[in-house]
């Protein structure tokens, strides 16, 4: 595959920032715009990015797991924490919050919910990486 | 099974326990437990004979066979989920128990999966008791809707009547007969005994096949005069009994003739435990003891026959030395108290069966003896078979016989250990049957109101029951000894339809309509499938519409941005209809997307912009990924001018509708939006200001769980296409050259 210098470079510099950004979503999204899915999509549309500058191969080097793992892992997360009030004699899904101090950032607000909008951010994550490797090659694409 | 000895002691003074643990409430389902006399013994059975079965499992396999993780899972989950079903006093929860059970089942007949017979097998008795359980369902829900509530003590005591509660209760014994393996269904239970013989002797002979007859038992005394439940019950017990004792006869193979035997016996128990009388109950309830007791036994026996000396044919076997004799004596015991030999269990509860039917009966007591006396000579005639099958050389009286085993090595006294506690009980009762009156008795207390002193007796006197016994054996021993003219008699008389042809034509037809049904909906046509889909979009709402009141033009515009916007959006989709490049049309979509998001923006959803825009920069680069495999070019249509003005007006008709179902909807709120519920919510309950994503994760998690759900088994699914066409082009490659 022929590859574009700047386009391979561009991709290199604001690869770090997007998934930064899509993080930040993550974290932010409770109070501020954002939340696991659209932070799913960013760090899918930056995997995009590593695919569009150097293909499947290069996607591949970067996410070095497989498709099947944050699928996993990202639905275990959001059903672990759908289970675990009930366990706790709560209704399912029952979200719980509590107040900590964190050095620099100050009191912050976690909510178990964000366990949750983890899971549903993996398994954004994991659907655009496996589309990627299922349909991304390129030796079959008939021109 | 520490715990039901314990309760033992209350419950057989009359105690019943009972839990509640509510599940769903929203539902009303909950999980209600009750413990009463029969669950007891159930439950005693249940335990002890799964306790017996893991210790005897120790010795059959070896520590290295393979895949033993996988037979001890289902296993222990067997015994809980009957445990569950016997103790349970909720219909529906007694039915999630019953299809815990069938898959079990369904797991540990499979277990020998490299075995095409075995997995067979499987599938046949998970299709055969899953399909009863089915029809259970139906008859379960008809039953507790007529009598307004699930509690089965609650039915019990209460009974209604009506059509609709005989066409329920024929429902339910179909899946009682299924599993239990009643005529003409119980081709299945020999299939099942492809299963290793620790999970023949626990299943298929002590306990799941019990749970049908256990049902029934329940019901008996409720719809014991129903119009519909004696009939069906005492025809289908009775030729059950009299067939798989006809069949156990013709068997060479000593598991296939205890499992023949086991659907007789079963057949026996429908009878006794179904007829809805109290004597036969108290008969039924001995019987399924002793059964219990000796069929454990002797399919351990078979299990240690086949572990040592590899087969399991009778004519074959001739197993004696000093090695042996202690499993013969269990053997021989076991054996005599299914033929009914006095001074052992067995022969307590056929007598008090043979009493009962003397007694009560209306106008089928003539038939039911005459017919239990059938089905126990052949009982008398297939036990003394097995015995002299598997201990006394058969050598030269049968034609093709296999070549006989010698030197058998005999068995460790730790591998026939576990029978011996069985053994002993079917001796003690049988001699003793005093010491299991408390037991019985509670047992049939709970089934019957009023007195339940029950007084077992050996000698009862010179009397009619005792007469019939004693024939019964006689005719059983004379059967026996003509067994080779029987066999040959048997072998050549024509084959008997059985439930298996029915369930092979049956398996072969959804085939076959399967298949056609596939050829008619799934043409292949992507235009057929497109107009489908859109003229169901169109009708459905469309015929909704025509009703329903016009609220008026809403705004139409705020303002010249939106107006900007919006011819965007409008040129953009006019674009992509008419480009003949399906590249181009991808991108062009990408602006109808983009515009939308603007138009959110603007409106002041950040959150749905973000992810529109997220969405659609993803969707366009997916799209040209999944391009390359198709023509740079839209295919030109070469439909005659009159379908293509049929997809134009189709194509309008739908826009129109849309629009016109969106304005309608929007004008016909009656309610407040629940969003302002949400929104004053948001941040006490769940802690966010954003209230897109309080709701998302908090507010409706439930949905966005199913919605990743849905996300992940279609990435599933897409890996597992690509991947697999991938390997399979490959596969192709490689063999062509």
């Amino acid at each position: 595959m022929r590859r574009s210098v700047i386009v391979d470079t561009t991709v290199r510099v604001v690869f770090p920032a997007i998934v930064l950004l899509s993080l930040y979503f993550l974290f932010a999204g409770h109070n501020q715009p954002g939340g696991g899915f659209v932070g799913g999509l960013v760090v899918g549309g930056a995997a995009a990015l590593r695919y569009v500058a150097g293909g499947v191969d290069e996607v591949q080097s970067t996410f070095r797991f497989s498709p099947a793992l944050p699928l996993g892992a990202g639905l275990a997360l959001a059903s672990g924490t759908a289970l675990v009030p009930l366990l706790l004699g709560d209704a399912i899904l029952e979200s719980a919050k509590r107040s900590v101090d964190v050095p620099v950032l100050g009191t912050v607000n976690v909510t178990s919910v964000l366990v949750f909008d983890t899971g549903v951010y993996l398994v954004v994550l994991g659907v655009v990486l496996a589309t990627i490797v299922a349909f991304g090659r390129d030796e079959e694409a008939t021109p | 099974m520490a715990w039901a000895v314990a309760q033992a002691p209350d419950v057989v003074d009359g105690a019943t326990r009972s839990v509640e643990l509510v599940w769903s409430n929203g539902l009303g389902l909950s999980i209600e437990l009750r413990l009463d006399g029969l669950a007891l013994l159930m439950v005693l059975i249940v335990a002890g004979i799964g306790v017996l079965v893991c210790l005897y499992a120790l010795r059959y396999f070896s520590a290295s066979t393979p895949g033993l993780g996988r037979l001890a899972g289902p296993l222990v989950l067997f015994g809980g989920a009957m445990t569950g079903l016997v103790l349970s006093d909720q219909l529906l929860t007694l039915f999630v128990f019953w299809e815990l059970t069938t898959v079990t089942s369904y797991l540990l007949i499979g277990w020998t999966d490299g075995s095409a017979r075995s997995r067979a097998a499987a599938l046949q008795a998970i299709l055969v008791t899953g399909a009863g359980g089915l029809a259970m369902l139906g008859g379960i829900v008809l039953l507790g809707e007529a009598a307004g509530t699930y509690r089965l003590s609650a039915i019990v005591a209460d009974p209604p009547s009506g059509t609709t509660v005989s066409v329920a209760l024929v429902l339910v014994l179909i899946g009682a007969f299924t599993k239990s393996a009643q005529t003409p269904f119980s081709f299945w239970l020999p299939g099942a005994m492809a299963a290793p013989t620790p999970i023949s002797t626990f299943l298929h002979s002590a306990t799941m096949v019990k749970a049908g007859v256990y049902l029934v038992a329940r019901l008996a005394p409720a719809y014991g005069d129903a119009a519909v439940w004696r009939p069906l019950v005492l025809t289908v017990g009775l030729l059950t009994m009299v067939i798989g004792g006809v069949r156990a006869l013709r068997q060479f193979d000593l598991k296939l003739l205890l499992a023949y035997g086991t659907v007789s016996q079963l057949g026996f128990l429908t009878v006794l435990l179904g007829a809805g009388y109290e004597a036969a109950s108290k008969a039924g309830i001995v019987v399924l003891l002793a059964h219990a007791l000796f069929k454990a036994t002797l399919f351990m026996v078979v299990g240690i026959i086949d572990h040592q000396a590899h087969t399991r044919d009778l004519r074959a076997l001739h197993l004696g030395g000093p090695g042996w004799r202690g499993t013969l004596a269990v053997a021989a015991a076991s054996a005599a108290s299914m033929a009914g030999i006095p001074l052992l269990f067995g022969f307590v509860g056929k007598e008090s069966a043979y009493e009962a039917f003397l007694h009560d009966g209306d106008g089928w007591a003539g038939v039911v003896l005459a017919a239990t006396v059938l089905g126990s000579v052949c009982t008398v005639a297939y036990a003394a078979r097995f015995v002299w099958g598997a201990f006394r050389s058969e050598t030269g009286r049968w034609d093709d016989a296999p070549e006989p085993v010698v030197d058998v090595p005999p068995p460790r006294m730790s591998f026939l250990a576990p029978t011996l506690p069985l053994a002993a009980l079917t001796v003690v009762l049988g001699v003793l049957p005093g010491l299991a009156d408390g037991l019985v008795g509670a047992a049939l207390a709970s089934l019957y109101t009023g007195d339940p002193s029950v007084h077992l007796k050996v000698w009862h006197g010179f009397n009619t029951a005792l007469t019939l016994s004693a024939l019964t054996l006689a005719a059983g021993f004379v059967l026996f000894a003509a067994r080779v003219p029987v066999a040959r008699a048997l072998g050549r008389a024509p084959a008997l339809p059985t439930g298996e042809t029915g369930y092979l034509w049956s398996l072969r037809a959804l085939n076959r309509g399967a298949d056609r049904l596939t050829g008619v909906v799934q043409t292949g046509s992507l235009p057929i499938y497109a107009a489908v889909i859109l003229a169901t979009a169109l009708l459905v709402p469309g015929i909704a519409l025509l009703g329903a009141p016009w609220p008026g033009w809403p705004e139409l515009t705020h303002g010249p941005v939106e107006l900007a916007i919006v011819t965007l959006i409008v040129t953009g989709a006019v674009v992509v209809a008419r480009t003949g490049r399906r590249f181009a049309a991808a991108l062009t979509l990408g602006t109808v997307g983009y515009g939308m998001a603007i138009l959110f923006a603007v409106y002041g959803a950040p959150d749905l912009a973000l992810t529109q825009f997220a969405i659609e920069t993803l969707s366009v680069v997916l799209f040209v990924m999944v391009l390359r495999f198709l023509p740079e070019r839209f295919v030109r249509s070469r439909a005659p001018s009159t379908a293509k003005a049929v997809r134009l007006g189709v194509s309008v008709l739908v826009g129109v509708v849309v629009t016109a179902f969106l304005i309608v909807a929007n004008g016909a709120r009656s309610e407040p939006p629940i969003s302002s519920g949400f929104v004053d919510r948001a941040l006490p309950e769940g802690g966010g200001r954003n209230v897109v994503n309080v709701i998302l994760v908090d507010f409706r998690a439930l949905d966005t769980l199913g919605e990743i759900t849905v996300l992940l088994v279609a990435a599933v699914g897409a890996l597992a296409l690509a991947l697999g066409g991938r390997r399979a082009v490959r596969r192709n490659q490689e063999s062509r050259p």
